[in-house]
């Protein structure tokens, strides 16, 4: 069963929810310490993440640069806005793909869940069309069936 | 897989070019037949498919006056590759999260806190 939670918000908002067994601060920890995020935020097999910038003060830059061993590879950087350390992270960011793509203002969460931890990734798009190709790319599969299938799981 | 993935999901965002591409999936349509189920023009269905065929997505043949279009299976292909890998991508990340923050990587034990104890102050590492 997937832990995994999407859904849109009005026209421009996705909500990701995501719980762990974790308390928040390990959470909070693994996405704002550059050594952790090397570790996991690394896409399918074979991808790695040579270059982590996070600096988790506001204002702090954030640069992840992710290459596949087989020359191609992109990357997104960032800025925080504001950190809560260890409930909540508001942070802008885009892509680069290698064309830029529209920034995602994201707000993060971290809410104790029994021993563990439920996270709430609050995104905000431009606007709705941006809203509509991120979920393309990201969620829903270019399909209206993949997207209707991942929010039945939900 | 070099196509303009960008153009391919700016395509995406429209609910009636997603459907024209559902009716095309289930095989070949000339601009009429496409029409019929909308409530629009014949011409802005020529529109929308243009914005599809520049994506890379649909393509057409010359059949005497009629062009019917198909789906471009190297640009559906594409695109489905790259939405492979990013639903992939999601779920691989969280999962070796879990692992991380369950392994003897996790530097401190806090876990055993009960969680109304406020959060030490951990040193800054950077």
């Amino acid at each position: 069963m997937s832990k995994l939670t999407l859904k849109t918000e009005g026209d421009t908002h996705i909500v990701v929810t995501r719980r762990f067994a974790a308390p928040p601060d390990a959470v909070y920890r693994a996405h704002t310490e550059p050594e952790l995020i090397q570790k996991w935020l690394l896409g399918p097999k074979g991808w790695t993440m040579p270059v982590c910038i996070n600096e988790a003060k506001p204002g702090g830059r954030i640069r992840y640069e992710w290459r596949n061993g087989k020359g191609e590879g992109f990357y997104l950087t960032g800025e925080y806005l504001e950190l809560e350390p260890y409930h909540r992270i508001i942070h802008v960011e885009r892509m680069f793909l290698p064309d830029r793509t529209p920034d995602n203002h994201v707000e993060t969460r971290f809410e104790a869940d029994g021993s563990g931890t439920l996270m709430t990734m609050r995104m905000t798009l431009p606007d709705a069309q941006t809203r509509a190709a991120m979920l393309a790319t990201g969620m829903e599969g270019g399909m209206e069936a993949s997207y209707a299938r991942l929010e039945g799981i939900i | 897989m070099q196509m303009n993935l960008d153009a391919a999901f700016s395509a995406l965002a429209d609910p009636t070019r997603r459907s024209i591409l559902a009716r095309l999936a289930t095989g070949e349509a000339t601009v009429n037949e496409l029409a019929e189920p909308f409530e629009m023009s014949q011409p802005a269905i020529s529109q929308h498919l243009k914005v599809l065929e520049d994506a890379g997505l649909v393509t057409h043949r010359v059949d005497g006056t009629k062009r019917p279009r198909r789906l471009a299976k190297p640009g559906i292909e594409a695109m489905d590759q790259w939405l492979a890998m990013l639903r992939k991508a999601l779920e691989a990340n969280y999962d070796r999260l879990d692992a991380l923050l369950a392994g003897p990587a996790q530097s401190k034990k806090e876990h055993a806190m009960p969680e109304q104890a406020k959060p030490k102050q951990s040193k800054k590492e950077h």
